[in-house]
């Protein structure tokens, strides 16, 4: 009974738990039923995984209503993947959150925190699990109007304009997506994805069916913050609240790829408008100048979050570089990104979190002596810094070496080129803060600090482990997202 | 508003038939037009009317904060209870068909139930957001 209702249960326990937070008040007890429903959800997500290995993709049926007409549930690896990602990430950020929420949210609101936590990555989880494509928007709309209240619950008062902008660009971007089904429905009579594989092909060269595919880019284009389209992040991750932007930053964006890999690959799989339209071509030059221009502003950033959301802007070149290359090889380059990604900047974010904890700054001149001041946290960034710029032996190698691989196949040895001089940027923006942070002294007078406490610095660590073990045993991730992308190109390859 | 007697006495006499039309709109949306969302929004108008004759702080003595608050939670997890029912009686989520002996009753009471639980958090959304409004000086 519960097995073969866990895609519902992935979703439904998450959902309901939110409004129970806000009945329950209390913040020890909010934060103690959260962290249990992550807990759950992680659980959730690693056995529907197991089921897919075992048996193959997983079909559920919302209300026993039949597929194309009712709502579907399916997952392939692919969401499986995505799913223990997000849930993950919700789960470790938990523990993290308990003494950091406390401190930067006041205390009436933090019940609203949990309650909007829950409810964001329930909109994540809905979006990766969904087989439908007007549910996704549902979905879609669910994670981005909690995380609107998220990052308006930062201190600084420039969050509700970070967030207002975030609101404006990430309804623009969900109307697109819509516009673009609604076209998709038009042509086709069909919102789920499955049918509307099979049924695309016949209507593949109307001018309806291209202005679909250009809306839902562009609109999800906007939500995952690809180069031009990446105003609303840097002030949003930088004014938010630190626990936010660690669970945001790590989830929110990868989902987005997500939906982009799933349009392109599934939806549009059984026709080529996304290499006839050129739209691959306009993907790459994107995702390059991305990757250089935000590793540059991210070099001259004084707020140190904001820093490392200039960082996330470029990281998304990478992840979209790979989808345009449209080969196997590019693919598990993007969906290993995901993983690998999520993992070393929620450990940076954590660690500056840890920072914000006891000094209240994230200022590269506040910085100063941090090594000797703050040691155990500094240490963290160091390593999930290293893995940020590529240095082998961590997951940010792994993933660059696989987006080098797929270039080198397609004899676009510059591309691979431009790969590597993009991460002597990050060499620049990470090694500013390892300079000031170590290399200059403690300033005269500052109060001494204390190291920040075990419950912030645990999860801290088991993300830069995994940054470190995932880039060790790199086999685990690279299997599973290969075979992702094997199944994704189908047999297109 | 005390120096219209008019607006307070008819308005007194207007929101017990709104109450009452909003529960007909809520209890027969499974035979004809209505629904949960469309009573919860009737409901909560009645309140929004008094507020506006009466005073905020006067209707708010009727709804306080706290039961809003309550009743918006309410709402949502009669509907997810709902689901949540049939996947314990051996259905999938949402599958109303379990929920007694006989697929057809079950449908009707499945779907009775979820949408009362609409009407419940639709009405305390209406509620909350007008008293939020008009609460503000």
């Amino acid at each position: 009974m519960i097995s073969s209702n866990l895609p519902a249960l992935q979703i439904v326990i998450p959902l309901l738990s939110a409004p129970i937070c806000v009945i329950l008040r209390d913040r020890r007890i909010v934060w103690a039923f959260a962290q249990l429903i992550t807990l759950f959800a992680f659980g959730c997500a690693v056995a529907l995984t197991v089921q897919v290995l075992q048996t193959g993709p997983i079909s559920y049926e919302i209300g026993n209503w039949q597929a194309p007409w009712g709502i579907e549930y399916r997952i392939d690896l692919l969401n499986a993947f995505m799913l223990i990602i997000v849930s993950a990430i919700g789960a470790i950020t938990m523990p993290y959150a308990r003494v950091s929420v406390a401190k930067e949210i006041p205390q009436e609101r933090i019940y609203l925190f949990y309650t909007m936590y829950l409810l964001s990555m329930t909109g994540l989880l809905g979006i990766a699990i969904t087989g439908d494509a007007f549910n996704l928007f549902v979905f879609l709309e669910i994670s981005a109007l909690s995380s609107y209240v998220l990052i308006s619950l930062g201190e600084d008062r420039r969050a509700l304009t970070a967030a207002y902008r975030y609101l404006v660009m990430g309804t623009l971007g969900a109307t697109f997506y819509i516009i673009g089904v609604g076209l998709m429905y038009m042509m086709t009579g069909t919102l789920n994805m499955a049918d509307l594989v099979g049924r695309l092909p016949g209507v593949a060269h109307t001018t309806t069916i291209l202005a679909a595919l250009a809306f839902i880019t562009c609109g999800v284009s906007l939500k995952l913050a690809l180069f031009p389209l990446h105003l609303w992040l840097p002030n949003a991750y930088a004014f938010a609240p630190s626990v936010v932007t660690v669970f945001l930053a790590a989830t929110a964006t990868k989902v987005s790829v997500y939906v982009l890999l799933r349009v392109f690959f599934t939806i549009f799989g059984g026709v080529d408008l996304f290499i006839d339209s050129h739209l691959a071509d306009i993907l790459m030059a994107l995702a390059l100048v991305g990757m250089f221009t935000m590793s540059a502003v991210a070099i001259y950033q004084k707020n140190l979050k904001r820093m490392l959301a200039f960082s996330s802007v470029a990281q998304i070149g990478y992840m979209v570089l790979g989808i345009s290359f449209v080969s196997v090889l590019g693919l598990t380059g993007t969906i290993i990104h995901l993983f690998n990604h999520a993992l070393m900047k929620g450990a940076l974010f954590m660690a500056l979190g840890c920072i914000v904890f006891r000094t209240g700054s994230v200022d590269i001149k506040d910085m100063a002596g941090m090594g000797r001041r703050m040691p155990v946290t500094m240490a963290a960034f160091v390593v999930a810094g290293l893995s940020m710029i590529g240095v082998p032996l961590t997951v940010g190698f792994v993933s660059k070496w696989y987006l080098v691989l797929a270039a080198l196949e397609q004899d676009a040895w510059w591309i691979a080129l431009l790969v590597l001089l993009s991460s002597l940027l990050a060499v620049v923006y990470i090694w500013r803060v390892i300079e000031v942070a170590y290399f200059r002294p403690v300033p005269e007078g500052a109060p001494p600090i204390k190291e920040a406490p075990l419950s912030m610095l645990l999860p801290m660590w088991l993300l830069t482990g995994g940054a470190v073990f995932f880039g060790v045993h790199s086999t685990l991730t690279v299997d599973i997202a290969r075979a992702a992308a094997t199944f994704l190109l189908g047999d297109r390859q | 508003m005390k120096q219209r007697p008019v607006l307070r006495v008819s308005s007194k006499f207007l929101i017990a038939p709104i109450l009452l039309f909003a529960l007909y709109v809520q209890f027969h949306g499974d035979f004809g037009p209505g629904g949960g969302f469309q009573a919860g929004v009737i409901f909560a108008s009645a309140f929004i009317l008094y507020a506006i004759i009466f005073g905020v702080s006067n209707a708010r003595k009727v709804m306080p904060a706290w039961l809003t608050r309550i009743l918006l939670s309410t709402g949502v997890l009669i509907y997810g209870g709902t689901g949540l029912a049939c996947v314990l009686m051996g259905g999938a989520y949402l599958d109303y068909g379990v929920l007694l002996h006989d697929p057809v009753h079950g449908q009707e009471l499945g779907i009775m139930l979820i949408e009362f639980g609409v009407g419940t958090t639709v009405s305390s959304a209406m509620i909350t957001i007008f008293f939020n409004f008009a609460g503000q000086d």
